[in-house]
């Protein structure tokens, strides 16, 4: 993976599927499925081909400025990353909850 | 049959029962989430919850079946695109006009339901305030708390926002106002009193429903009342062991009426010597009396939130609830004469609602 300059590159780059693997209760928001097949070159692409796919997720995941939520950890292809991390040909995406946010 | 809705930090309660009667735990949802305020809407029916995930966010629901499913709310967000994001729904209240709900959170934010709590949209008169950047929040961020709608007038509404102060409108929200004058932040100096957007940090604010102009409001050190609709306040918080607290509550019968729960001090939130007192006035502030008969009075340091008070019914039949961070739950069925403990070993208590 690398970090993109832009803040989306979507129509700049060669265009692929990428398996995204959801946990916790964002599965039930997006079908009742924990693995998808999503369109996007980078981290935030992939996350809004997502919501346009299941408008229900939209929020759960980004917050209203397009930032991963605090809580949230997104992994590509094992290392932790940001929004606007390019996805490589054979990554593999995982969504899940940080072990941060249960002080509360 | 009265019916409390109790948000805690691991999740939403539901009890019924009589008032010295004792209550039983009907439905616990939300299971191990932070539910910040609940309340059943008895107009329509609903019960409406604000959960703010630490992971996922805030968000409201709503049901008409507590022990069923939930549905989520749409519009609960600010405008994409900006440098901020909703941090936490702090309250409903339903409006006026039929169907119509009002939540407040932070950022200093209003958000409107016409459809009773379905759908939201941003109240865009109180978000484009052009003070805006310059508002301080307080402790808890930024968190319009109180709303203080006007019986039988759907355009004047009062909401106090910590630590931006009380604000006005007249015109259904299209337009707003300050409401500060007489309050006298003790930890500012005194050269920036004039600094309209140095903090008013409000802690809680109800209306009188049949005097309407008249409010109460539980200052971050102080209580004041207004008599003019919130344009103005006078301080009356002699008499109490402390003017320090957060919730505060109503007679709808007595418009003189006002019960505050004192706590220490900012730097000590806990009640007053070790005793769970509320404190009553019945003649609009002049004087104050403790209402115990029943709370615990010995070694008992408890904090009770902003959110964490509520009523039912008025007059010689006013039920009184409150609820702490300890988990414990009182009630009274004589306006506060007697207390009785509804249940204890909750999670902390964030809300209470009766209906």
């Amino acid at each position: 993976m690398t970090v993109s300059a832009g803040s989306s590159s979507s129509g700049a780059q060669e265009q692929r599927l990428t398996v995204v693997c959801l946990h916790g209760p964002l599965r039930k928001l997006a079908g009742n499925r924990a693995q998808h097949e999503l369109e996007g070159a980078t981290v935030v692409d992939l996350v809004r081909a997502l919501e346009a796919r299941y408008p229900e997720i939209a929020g759960w995941i980004l917050d209203e400025r397009g930032r991963i939520r605090r809580h949230i950890n997104i992994f590509v292809a094992g290392e932790r990353a940001g929004e606007h991390v390019t996805v490589g040909k054979g990554d593999r995406v995982e969504v899940l909850p940080a072990i941060t946010g249960g002080s509360r | 049959m009265t019916e409390l809705i109790v948000g805690t930090k691991k999740g939403l309660f539901v009890l019924e029962g009589e008032p010295g009667d004792g209550f039983e735990i009907q439905t616990r949802t939300f299971e191990g989430q932070p539910v910040d305020y609940a309340l059943h809407d008895t107009r329509s029916g609903r019960f409406l919850a604000t959960v703010t995930s630490p992971f996922y966010g805030p968000k409201i629901f709503y049901t008409d079946d507590p022990a069923g499913e939930w549905e989520q709310a749409e519009g609960v967000a600010l405008p994409e695109g900006g440098e901020q994001a909703l941090e936490r729904i702090w309250v409903i209240r339903a409006g006026e006009a039929d169907g119509v709900i009002y939540a407040g959170g932070d950022p200093g934010v209003l958000f409107e339901s016409h459809d009773g709590g379905a759908s939201w949209e941003i109240n865009a008169g109180l978000w484009e305030q052009p003070s805006r950047p310059e508002w301080q929040p307080g402790g808890g961020g930024l968190c319009l708390h109180s709303i203080a709608t006007w019986p039988g007038d759907p355009d004047r509404v009062a909401v106090a926002i910590s630590a931006a102060g009380m604000w006005l409108t007249e015109d259904g929200g299209r337009t707003w106002r300050r409401g500060n004058e007489g309050i006298r932040p003790r930890y500012l100096p005194e050269e920036a009193l004039q600094n309209e957007n140095a903090g008013r940090c409000v802690h809680h604010v109800e209306r009188a429903p049949r005097q309407p102009e008249r409010l109460f409001m539980q200052f971050h050190g102080g209580v004041y009342r207004s008599d003019d609709a919130g344009e103005s306040w006078t301080a009356i918080g002699d008499g109490l062991p402390s003017d320090f607290g957060f919730p505060l509550m109503v007679d709808p019968a007595d418009p003189d009426s006002a019960f505050v729960i004192p706590l220490v001090a900012d730097m000590d939130r806990v009640t007053p010597e070790g005793r769970v007192r509320v404190y009553e006035t019945r003649d609009a502030g002049a004087n104050w009396s403790a209402r115990g008969d029943g709370l615990p009075a010995e070694h008992a340091y408890l904090t009770v939130l902003r959110q964490a008070f509520d009523r039912r019914g008025e007059g010689d039949g006013l039920e009184l609830y409150f609820g702490a961070t300890s988990g414990d739950l009182f009630g009274s069925g004589d306006a506060g004469a007697t207390w009785s403990t509804v249940a204890t070993r909750l999670p902390p208590v964030f809300s209470v609602s009766a209906s």
